[in-house]
C-alpha cells in the first residue's frame, strides 16, 4: 500500500503570506508538495464557507494564513478573519471536522522559512490524522440545506 | 465559450529543472476549454511575449494563463502583452510555477503534478473573470517625507525642485539626523556638518518644502495618489512666529545638567534647548519631562527674559491633517546599545564608549571641540582599542547581519585619533574588513600604512579596569594565535546598526511591510529596492537596512525620482479589483437587503447607502453601494455579506468557488 498523501489547500493572504511563500522559493526552502496555494486579497475576504466547501471537494487539510496582528495591509481584515475563524471553529466539531484538520497561522512577506514550518507540520498532522473521508457526509448535507 | 491559452515557460531551467513543462503544457492543453497551449525557454521575454499575442490574435483566445514566475514579479508584463494583443488585461491570470512550485520541490511526478494542478486551478479561474477597465484617480501632488536625515533631506529637495510640494516631518526639534553628529566623513575625510548644513539650509528656504519638526506621522489612510496623513506636532512651547532665535531663554534657562542627546550624553543641555547650533530650525524647544516649571510649577526664567515674549507654557499638540500622493519614509537607523555585553564594560567604565560617542568627541562642534578627551578625566588617552562587530555578526547576543558601515568608520576613527594624538597608539581588534565601495579599500590601507593603525584579527574576550588603565584582553588569531593584552586608555565600540525603536509602529501605522529586524521591507529584494510593498509608499536611506551615506543618498534620489514619476500625471490607473452590489432586473433591482453589515466591516468607509425609487420618485429600496474611489479590494463585505449580493471583482465568490473545485479534483 503506497502512503497516503493528504490533499492540502492553503487560502492565504496576497500581501503577506503568499509573499512569504514567494520568499520560501526564492531562498529554495524545500517542502511538502502536498500544499497548493490560492490566493486571496486579503484572509478578511476568505468566506469560511469556502472552507467547508473545500472539504466536500475532498480536502485532508486547510491551511489559512494572513499578516501578523495589526500588520494587515487593508487595516484589519486579518482581525476579522480571526474573529471568524474563533467563532467558526466551535463549529467544526458538530460538522464532524477535526479542528486540527485546520492550521490558522501568521506568516508575514519576510518569513519564508516560517512558511515551509507550517507547510511541513501541517502535512505530518494530516498525515497522522489520515484521510477525511466524512466529507461525503458533510456535502451531502449542505447539498440538502441548500435544496429546502 | 472559453477559448483559454496556455503559456508554460522554463524561466531558464529555474522550472524546467524540476518539472516536466512539456507534460504541464500538455495536460493543460486536454483541459476543457483550453484552445492552445505552448511552452517556451522565456516567457517574458520580448519572443515569448510575442509569442503569446501571436496566439491570441490567431486562435482568437477570450482568456490567458501564463504558468510561470510569482504574479507579483510578472503580472504586469503579461496583462500588458494581453491588451497590446487586444485582450482585456484582466482576463489573464498567472500559475506560479516557480516561487511556489519548481524552487521549492525536487524533481518528482509529483512536482510535475502539483504543476498541472496549478495551472488547471488557474484555467478554471480565468474561465469566469470578466474584462475590466482601471479606476481612473487624480493624483494630489505634494509628497510626505518622513525623517530630516541626509536621506529625507535629500528625497525632499529632489522632488521640491522637480516643482512638487514637500512637507517634511522630522521627530526631533532639529533636521540633519545622525549625519550631523558626525565628525568626518569617510573615505574623503571631509567634515560632515560642512557638506550636511548648507543643504539644511536650503530645505528651509527652499519655497516648495514645507518644514515640520518635533512632528511625528499620527495616521495615515487613503491609497496611492491621494492619502491622507495626520500629523502631530507636538508642543515646542513657544511661539515659533515671534521667536527670533536669539538663544538667551537657552543660556538663562537654570536646568543646565540633562545629558546632550546630540552630544550623545557627553555633554550637557539646558530645558529649553536647541540640539546643535546649527540647528534648522534655529528655535528652541522646551523639554517638559526636565523643565521645572513643568515639573514643579515654578521658575518661568526663559519666559522673563524672552525679548520678543515668544514662550508659550499653554501650548499643546496639535493634529494637522494633510492632503498628499505620495510618502518617502526615511526614519534612519540607531545604534545598539552595548550594554547586553557585559564583557566590554559599557556603562561600567566610563571611558568604554561608542563609536556614534567618539563621533562626537572628534568633532569640533562636540564637547570637547574636537579634541580626543576621555571622559572620565578629560586626558587625552595615549592608546586606543577599537571592537569592530560590537553586536553586529552576533547572532547569539546581537544581530546576525553585518552594519556595513562600521569597518570604515573604525578605521576613520583610529586615524582621526592619529592624526590628533601623533604619539598615541592605536589597536583595531576585527573579524573581517569590509571595506567595498569606491576609495574603502585604499582609505583602510592608507590607515595601516601612513597612519600605522595596529590591526588584530580577533575578538576581545574581556575589559576591565586596573590603575586607572583599561585592560583589554583578546585574542591575535593570525599567525601567532596567541591572547593579547593591552593596557589601553579607552575603548571604542563599534555597536552595530539597528532600527528605530518606533519603526514596526510606524509600518503598522503605514500598512508596510518590514523584516525581523523592524527594518522596512522593499517591494524586490533587486528591482524594487525603493519600493514598498504598498503602492505610494517609498523607502530612502538606512531605515531599510544600514547604508553609508552615499548609498543613502542615492537611494533617496532614487525615492524622490519615483515620486516624481508619479507627480508626472495629472490622474493614476487604479487596479479595478473592487467590490460591486449586484444589480438585477425589476422589480428585485438588487439582491441586496440593506443590513449594512458590509459597511460596518469596511475599513474604508467606502460603502454607503443607494436609494431605488420607482418612476414617481417613492423610495422603494434602499441598498448598499460601493464608493469606487474609496474602496481598496480587501474583500472583508464580502465575507460578511448574508445574500451573496456584494462581491469583488477578479477575486469573486464564483472564481474563487471554482478555484477550489479544480484544485483539488483530479484523476
Amino acid at each position: 500500500m503506497t502512503e497516503f498523501e493528504p490533499k492540502i489547500i492553503a487560502f492565504v493572504c496576497n500581501w503577506c503570506t503568499y509573499a512569504g511563500a514567494d520568499l520560501t522559493g526564492t531562498s529554495r526552502i524545500k517542502y511538502a508538495q502536498n500544499v497548493k496555494i490560492i490566493r486571496f486579497p486579503c484572509t478578511g475576504r476568505i468566506d469560511f464557507m469556502l472552507l467547508l466547501k473545500s472539504f466536500g471537494e475532498g480536502a485532508d487539510g486547510i491551511i489559512v494564513s494572513g499578516c501578523h496582528p495589526n500588520d494587515c495591509h487593508y487595516t484589519s481584515g486579518n482581525f476579522h478573519a480571526r474573529r471568524r475563524w474563533i467563532m467558526f471553529r466551535g463549529l467544526l466539531d458538530m460538522l464532524g471536522i477535526d479542528v486540527r484538520r485546520i492550521q490558522y497561522s501568521w506568516v508575514s512577506a519576510a518569513e519564508g522559512f516560517k512558511w515551509a514550518d507550517i507547510v511541513n507540520s501541517t502535512v505530518n498532522t494530516i498525515r497522522e490524522l489520515g484521510p477525511y473521508t466524512e466529507y461525503e457526509k458533510v456535502a451531502g448535507y449542505l447539498e440538502k440545506e441548500a435544496n429546502q | 465559450m472559453s477559448k483559454i491559452g496556455v503559456f508554460i515557460c522554463h524561466c531558464g531551467e529555474n522550472i524546467s529543472a524540476t518539472v516536466d513543462v512539456a507534460r504541464v503544457a500538455e495536460a493543460a492543453g486536454q483541459l476543457e476549454g483550453v484552445a492552445f497551449s505552448t511552452d517556451y525557454k522565456y516567457m517574458c521575454s520580448d519572443p515569448g511575449q510575442t509569442m503569446i499575442k501571436q496566439a491570441i490574435k490567431e486562435n482568437g483566445l477570450n482568456g490567458v494563463v501564463v504558468g510561470s514566475c510569482s504574479p507579483r514579479m510578472h503580472e504586469p508584463t503579461f496583462r500588458k502583452a494581453c491588451q497590446e494583443a487586444g485582450l482585456n488585461p484582466f482576463m489573464c491570470e498567472m500559475a506560479n510555477l516557480r516561487e511556489h512550485c519548481s524552487w521549492v520541490h525536487d524533481k518528482s511526478e509529483a512536482t510535475t503534478q502539483k504543476a498541472i494542478d496549478l495551472v488547471r486551478t488557474l484555467v478554471e479561474k480565468v474561465k469566469l473573470n470578466k474584462p475590466l477597465f482601471s479606476i481612473q484617480v487624480p493624483v494630489t501632488k505634494t509628497a510626505l517625507v518622513i525623517g530630516g536625515g541626509i536621506a529625507g533631506i535629500q528625497a525632499s529637495l529632489d522632488i521640491a525642485s522637480a516643482g512638487h510640494q514637500v512637507i517634511l516631518v522630522e521627530k526631533d526639534p532639529s533636521i540633519g539626523g545622525h549625519m550631523s553628529q558626525l565628525s568626518e566623513t569617510f573615505p574623503t575625510l571631509d567634515c560632515s556638518q560642512c557638506i550636511l548644513t548648507p543643504r539644511m539650509v536650503e530645505v528651509a528656504q527652499h519655497p516648495n518644502i514645507k518644514l515640520m519638526t518635533y512632528a511625528e506621522l499620527e495616521k495615515l489612510e487613503g491609497s496611492i495618489g491621494n492619502f491622507k496623513a495626520t500629523i502631530r506636532k507636538k508642543a515646542k512651547s513657544i511661539d515659533e512666529d515671534l521667536c527670533n532665535g536669539c538663544g538667551t531663554c537657552t543660556t538663562k534657562c537654570p536646568t543646565k545638567k540633562i545629558p546632550s542627546e546630540f552630544n550623545t550624553g557627553l555633554g550637557m543641555r539646558t530645558a529649553i534647548y536647541v540640539p546643535f547650533p546649527q540647528a534648522v530650525p534655529n528655535k528652541p524647544v522646551i523639554d517638559k519631562e526636565n523643565c521645572s516649571y513643568y515639573q514643579k510649577g515654578k521658575c518661568k526664567v526663559c519666559e522673563k527674559v524672552c525679548p520678543t515674549g515668544a514662550i508659550r507654557f499653554d501650548q499643546e499638540d496639535e493634529l494637522v491633517e494633510l492632503e498628499v500622493g505620495a510618502v518617502v519614509i526615511a526614519t534612519g537607523f540607531d545604534i545598539m546599545q552595548p550594554s547586553g555585553f557585559p564583557e566590554y564594560g559599557y556603562g561600567k567604565y566610563k571611558d568604554v564608549i561608542t563609536g556614534l560617542q567618539f563621533e562626537r568627541l572628534a568633532s569640533a562642534s562636540g564637547p570637547t571641540l574636537g579634541e580626543i578627551r576621555r571622559p572620565s578625566d578629560g586626558k587625552i588617552p595615549e592608546k586606543i582599542v577599537f571592537v569592530a562587530c560590537a553586536g553586529s555578526r552576533d547572532p547569539a547576543k546581537g544581530v546576525p547581519y553585518c552594519s556595513k558601515i562600521c569597518c570604515m568608520y573604525t578605521a576613520k576613527h583610529a586615524m582621526l585619533y592619529q592624526h590628533k594624538v601623533h604619539h598615541g597608539k592605536s589597536y583595531i581588534f576585527y573579524m573581517d574588513i569590509r571595506a567595498a565601495g569606491k576609495n574603502y579599500e585604499e582609505f583602510v590601507r592608507r590607515a595601516i600604512v601612513e597612519d600605522e593603525v595596529n590591526y588584530i584579527r580577533g575578538r576581545v574576550s574581556k575589559v576591565y579596569e586596573e590603575n586607572g588603565k583599561l585592560i583589554v584582553k583578546g585574542v591575535d588569531t593570525l599567525l601567532s594565535a596567541k591572547p593579547v593584552e593591552i593596557e589601553a586608555d579607552m575603548v571604542v565600540l563599534a555597536s552595530a546598526a539597528v532600527a528605530n525603536p518606533g519603526a514596526e509602529a510606524l509600518a503598522q501605522k503605514m500598512h508596510v511591510s518590514y523584516d525581523s529586524y523592524n527594518f522596512f521591507s522593499e517591494a524586490h529584494p533587486k528591482l524594487k529596492p525603493v519600493e514598498t510593498n504598498t503602492a505610494g509608499i517609498f523607502l530612502a536611506g538606512a531605515c531599510q537596512a544600514p547604508k553609508d551615506i552615499p548609498e543613502t543618498v542615492s537611494q533617496a534620489s532614487g525615492a524622490a525620482s519615483k515620486v516624481i514619476i508619479l507627480f508626472s500625471k495629472d490622474e493614476l490607473s487604479r487596479d479595478p479589483l473592487i467590490a460591486v452590489v449586484n444589480r438585477s432586473p425589476a422589480p428585485v433591482f438588487s439582491t441586496c437587503v440593506g443590513c449594512f453589515m458590509c459597511a460596518s466591516a469596511c475599513p474604508y468607509q467606502a460603502i454607503g447607502e443607494e436609494l431605488i425609487t420607482n418612476r414617481q420618485g417613492k423610495v422603494i429600496k434602499k441598498v448598499a453601494k460601493v464608493n469606487p474611489g474609496l474602496c481598496q479590494g480587501c474583500g472583508t463585505c464580502v465575507a460578511f455579506c448574508r445574500s451573496k449580493s456584494i462581491d469583488i471583482q477578479g477575486y469573486s465568490n464564483e472564481q474563487m468557488c471554482a478555484e477550489v473545485i479544480a484544485l483539488l479534483n483530479h484523476e
